[in-house]
C-alpha cells in the first residue's frame, strides 16, 4: 500500500498529491510516469510524476477528475492508502545543453511539463515556459515554474488572466520575435533550438504544426491508454513516422513532427461509452452517500 | 481394495472421461471447464497403468515426474504417498495437470497411446494436487538451516515460482519481483480463470510465502531497481520474465480500434476481470458481434474462447497452417469447438478495414502448405488470387511474443541471441553476468508452462553450485531456435 501524504485541490478538479513511494522516488527522471491502482478493483491508469524526492521517499502527483477513476482517486485524503503505484515506467526526457528550450504546458499536461522546465534549466538551458489555461483558475503551477529560473509566459483561452489566447499564439510569437505580444517582458529574437509539448492532443498537435513550419525540433509527451506499462499488452501503440511503437517503452516522449495525432486521439475514445456508464453510476454513488 | 487388472484388461479398458460442464453452458460461463474426478475415477484411471518397467511417461516429462510412482499410489488409493511423490519434482502440480501440453509430453510417449488411449496422466496429476489441496494436507517441507544466501528472482511467472521454490527449500533467503500488481505472471493474466482458476494459482503462491518467500510486486526491474542493483544486494540472480512482448502482424489498419494483442484483451478480461460488472477496467465489447482471432496455439483458444463467454455472436479462428500444425492442445481445441467456436484454415489477414477509426472487418488470403521451416512445420504460403474478405468486429492477434526488451535494454552488458533472448548455457542457465542465471520464454522465446518451471528448476539447482563454489566461467551459448 502507498500512503497519501498530503492532498489539495490548487485548480477546479485538479489535486496534487504527494505519496509515499520510494521505491518510484530513488531512480524517477523528468519525463518518467507510474501505473497506479486506487483499490483493488481498480483499472490501472498511467500518470507522469510532476516530482520526485529520493531522500523523503516521496513523489508529487496531479490528477485532473476526469473520469470515474480519476474523479475517485480525488476523494483521496492525506493519510488514505492507494493499492499499488508501479514505476518509474517510460523513458525519460532526453535533457541536454540545447540553448534555448520553449516547453508548452496545456491544462493538466502543465504537470508533465514542470518536471521537464526543472530539468532544462538545471542543465543550463535557457528556458521559456508557455502555460496555458481555460481561465484564471485553470493555470497550474506557474510560481513553481517560474521559480525554476524560466521566463513564463502564462495564456488563458479567456483572456481572464495573462494573456489571452491560445499557447500556440504565443508559441509562434517568440519564434518569431515578436516582442510585447508575448504578454509580459521577454528576451526575444533568439533561436530556439527545441521544443517541448504537454496536454490535450489537440494542443500538443497545433505545436507540432507551428514548429513544423519553423523547422525546430519537437518533442511531444503522448497520453495514450495503458494497462501494465511494461510493453506487454500493446494497447498504447503509436504510430510514429509510419511505425508502431508502444507509448510505454518506446517513449513517451515521442518527435512531435511524425506522430500521428488523429489516431492518437480516436484511440484515446475506444471506451467514451463504458467511461461515461461508469462515472454516472460512481456520481449517483457519491449523491446517495453525501446525502445519508 | 479392488484387484489388480490383467495387462489383457488394461490394454482393452478405455480412458475414463475427464467430466465436463455441459458445451452449451460452459460457453457463457468462465466458471472452470473441467471439473475434475472423483475418487473412483482416478482409481479406475490410474489401474489402466502398464506399469512398464521403463516407463516412458517419466522420460516424456520435462521435469521428470516418477509418473509410474505416482499412479501406482492412485491406484492403491494412497494420495498423500502419491503427492509426496510428484512434490519431489514438481511443486506447482495444480497448474500443470491442467495447462501441460501431456499429448506431447507423458502421454504422448505412453505405450497405450499407439491405441489412442493414454492413460490420463495430466488429469491424474490434478486429481492429487487438487486432493492434496482440499484436505488441507501440509506440504513435505522441513527447512534446513537458512543459509545466509540471497536469492533475487525477476518475474514470478512459473519459471521464478519454480526457482523460488527450490531454492527457499534449500534454505536461501528468495525475493520475488513481480513488475505487475499481482503474482503469477502469465498464470494470472494469460490463462484464464475457465481453464486455471486463479484461486489454484492464489493457493501455490501463499504455499510459498508461508516457506518464506517475499514477493514484492510493483517492482520493474530496469526502472524500480536496477539488476546491478539486485545483484549487490543478492548472491545470485534469476531472470524469468518471461517473452512478454506481443508480436503483431504488421498489416494495414492494425491500429483501428478494435484490434486487440492477444495479451492486452486477456489481460483486460484475466487480471483485470473485465468479465465482472462494476469493475473498473474496460473491455470492449462483443455481446452479439463477430470477433476473428488469429493464431493457433492455446493463447489463440483462450482468447476465442473468452470473446464466447464476453457473450459474443460469432467467433472465429484463423489460422495460415492446418489443424495439425497447431501448437495449442488437443483439448483445448475440442473444447473450443464444442464451444461453438469456428476455426478456418490455411487463411492469413492481410488488411484490416474500419469506419472512423473503428475495425469493421479484413482482408484474407488463402494458404497453402510448401517446404518444412525451422521449426519442422510445413511453411504457409499464399495463393494467387485467393483473396476474401470478412466483417469484423474485433480482432485478436495471437501470434506468439517476442522479448520484451525493458530490462535487457538497461543492461547491454548481458548477451543476448539473435532473437533478442538471453543467452544462456542450456545445461545451467548462467548468462554472461557471473551469478545471474535466466530460464523460460526469455530464453526460448514463448513456450509452455512446464518447460518454463522446468528451466527454473535448472537454474535453482545450478545457483545451488554456484552458492557454493563462486567460479563462473564464461558458458557456452546456444543458440535455439525460438519456439513459435
Amino acid at each position: 500500500m502507498y500512503r497519501i501524504v498530503s492532498s489539495s485541490f490548487i485548480a477546479p478538479e485538479v489535486k496534487r498529491f504527494v505519496i509515499d513511494a520510494p521505491q518510484v522516488a530513488r531512480h524517477w527522471q523528468a519525463g518518467q510516469f507510474v501505473i497506479l491502482r486506487v483499490d483493488d478493483d481498480g483499472e490501472r491508469i498511467p500518470l507522469t510524476v510532476a516530482a520526485a524526492d529520493p531522500d523523503s521517499g516521496q513523489i508529487t502527483l496531479f490528477v485532473q477528475g476526469i473520469g470515474k477513476t480519476t474523479k475517485q482517486l480525488n476523494t483521496k485524503q492525506a493519510g488514505e492508502q492507494l493499492a499499488d503505484v508501479a514505476g518509474p515506467l517510460g523513458k525519460p526526457s532526453e535533457i541536454e545543453e540545447y540553448g534555448t528550450a520553449v516547453v508548452v504546458g496545456g491544462g493538466v499536461g502543465t504537470a508533465i511539463a514542470y518536471p521537464v522546465v526543472a530539468a532544462l534549466a538545471k542543465a543550463g538551458n535557457d528556458v521559456i515556459a508557455i502555460v496555458g489555461g481555460r481561465s484564471r483558475a485553470y493555470v497550474l503551477l506557474e510560481d513553481e515554474i517560474s521559480a525554476t529560473g524560466a521566463e513564463t509566459i502564462v495564456c488563458t483561452d479567456d483572456g481572464s488572466y495573462g494573456r489571452g489566447g491560445f499557447v500556440t499564439d504565443a508559441l509562434a510569437d517568440v519564434i518569431a520575435g515578436r516582442r510585447g505580444n508575448v504578454g509580459r517582458e521577454i528576451n526575444t529574437g533568439r533561436q530556439v533550438n527545441i521544443v517541448f509539448a504537454a496536454g490535450p492532443v489537440p494542443m500538443m498537435k497545433a505545436v507540432a504544426e507551428v514548429t513544423r513550419t519553423a523547422g525546430i525540433h519537437t518533442i511531444a509527451s503522448l497520453n495514450p491508454i495503458m494497462v501494465d506499462g511494461t510493453g506487454m499488452c500493446g494497447g498504447c501503440r503509436v504510430d510514429v513516422g509510419g511505425r508502431t511503437y508502444f507509448a510505454c517503452v518506446d517513449g513517451p516522449e515521442f518527435d512531435a513532427h511524425l506522430v500521428d495525432f488523429d489516431l492518437l486521439a480516436r484511440r484515446n475514445q475506444s471506451y467514451v461509452e463504458f467511461e461515461a456508464a461508469r462515472l454516472e453510476s460512481f456520481n449517483k454513488q457519491c449523491k446517495v452517500e453525501g446525502s445519508s | 481394495m479392488s484387484e489388480p487388472l490383467s495387462k489383457k484388461e488394461r490394454m482393452k479398458r478405455e480412458r475414463v472421461p475427464m467430466p465436463e460442464r455441459d458445451a452449451g453452458e460452459r460457453a457463457r460461463s468462465f466458471a472452470e471447464v473441467n471439473l475434475g474426478f472423483t475418487a473412483e475415477m482416478a482409481k479406475l484411471e490410474a489401474m489402466r497403468c502398464l506399469e512398464c518397467a521403463r516407463p516412458k511417461c517419466v522420460e516424456g516429462c520435462p521435469v521428470g515426474i516418477h509418473i509410474d510412482e505416482f499412479v501406482g499410489h492412485v491406484a492403491a488409493g494412497d494420495i498423500a504417498a502419491a503427492a509426496a511423490v510428484i512434490q519431489r519434482d514438481n511443486l506447482l502440480p495444480a497448474i500443470c495437470g491442467r495447462v501441460c501440453p501431456q499429448e506431447n509430453q507423458c502421454e504422448g510417449a505412453c505405450v497405450l497411446a499407439k491405441k489412442d488411449r493414454p492413460l490420463a496422466i495430466g488429469h491424474l496429476e490434478r486429481y492429487v494436487a487438487d486432493y492434496v489441496r482440499n484436505e488441507g494436507f501440509a506440504k513435505v517441507t522441513e527447512l534446513p538451516e537458512p543459509s545466509g544466501k540471497r536469492v533475487a528472482i525477476v518475474g514470478s511467472g512459473p519459471a521464478g515460482l519454480a526457482c523460488a521454490g527450490d531454492l527457499i527449500q534449500a534454505g536461501h533467503t528468495v525475493t520475488v519481483y513481480e513488475a505487475l500488481h499481482e503474482p503469477g505472471g502469465v498464470l494470472v493474466y494469460g490463462i484464464p480463470e475457465f481453464r486455471l482458476p486463479k484461486v489454484i494459482v492464489q493457493t501455490e503462491i501463499a504455499g510459498l510465502e508461508e516457506l518464506g518467500v517475499r514477493f514484492e510486486m510493483n517492482a520493474i526491474i530496469g526502472r524500480t531497481y536496477t539488476l546491478e542493483e539486485l545483484r549487490k544486494d543478492s548472491d545470485a540472480v534469476f531472470i524469468g520474465v518471461g517473452a512478454g512482448l506481443p508480436r503483431f502482424l504488421d498489416i494495414p489498419g492494425e491500429n483501428l480500434i478494435g484490434v486487440y494483442s492477444a495479451n492486452e484483451f486477456l489481460t483486460r478480461v484475466n487480471l483485470m476481470k473485465a468479465y465482472l460488472p462494476g469493475n473498473d477496467t474496460p473491455v470492449l465489447d462483443v455481446k452479439g458481434r463477430r470477433v476473428v482471432v488469429f493464431g493457433g496455439g492455446n493463447t489463440a483458444m483462450d482468447a476465442a474462447r473468452t470473446a464466447m463467454r464476453l457473450g459474443a455472436f460469432d467467433v472465429r479462428i484463423l489460422y495460415r497452417r492446418t489443424e495439425d500444425e497447431m501448437p495449442a492442445r488437443r483439448e483445448e481445441v475440442r473444447h473450443a469447438r464444442e464451444e461453438g467456436i469456428n476455426f478456418d484454415f490455411l487463411a492469413a489477414p492481410t488488411e484490416f478495414h474500419g469506419t472512423d477509426g473503428v475495425l469493421t472487418g479484413l482482408a484474407f488470403q488463402r494458404m497453402e502448405l510448401g517446404e518444412p521451416d525451422d521449426s519442422g512445420r510445413r511453411r504457409p504460403r499464399p495463393i494467387e488470387g485467393t483473396a476474401g474478405r470478412s466483417d469484423a468486429d474485433l480482432a485478436v492477434v495471437a501470434i506468439g511474443n517476442g522479448a520484451n526488451p525493458l530490462l535487457l535494454a538497461t543492461v547491454p552488458e548481458l548477451e543476448t541471441t539473435r532473437w533478442g533472448t538471453i543467452a544462456v548455457d542450456e545445461e545451467t542457465g548462467r548468462t554472461s553476468l557471473p551469478g545471474v542465471f535466466a530460464g523460460g520464454d526469455i530464453v526460448t522465446g514463448g513456450a509452455t508452462v512446464i518447460l518454463a518451471m522446468g528451466a527454473g528448476r535448472r537454474a535453482a539447482g545450478s545457483i545451488e553450485d554456484w552458492l557454493v563454489d563462486r567460479t563462473w566461467e564464461m558458458p557456452t551459448i546456444d543458440e535455439p531456435a525460438p519456439a513459435l
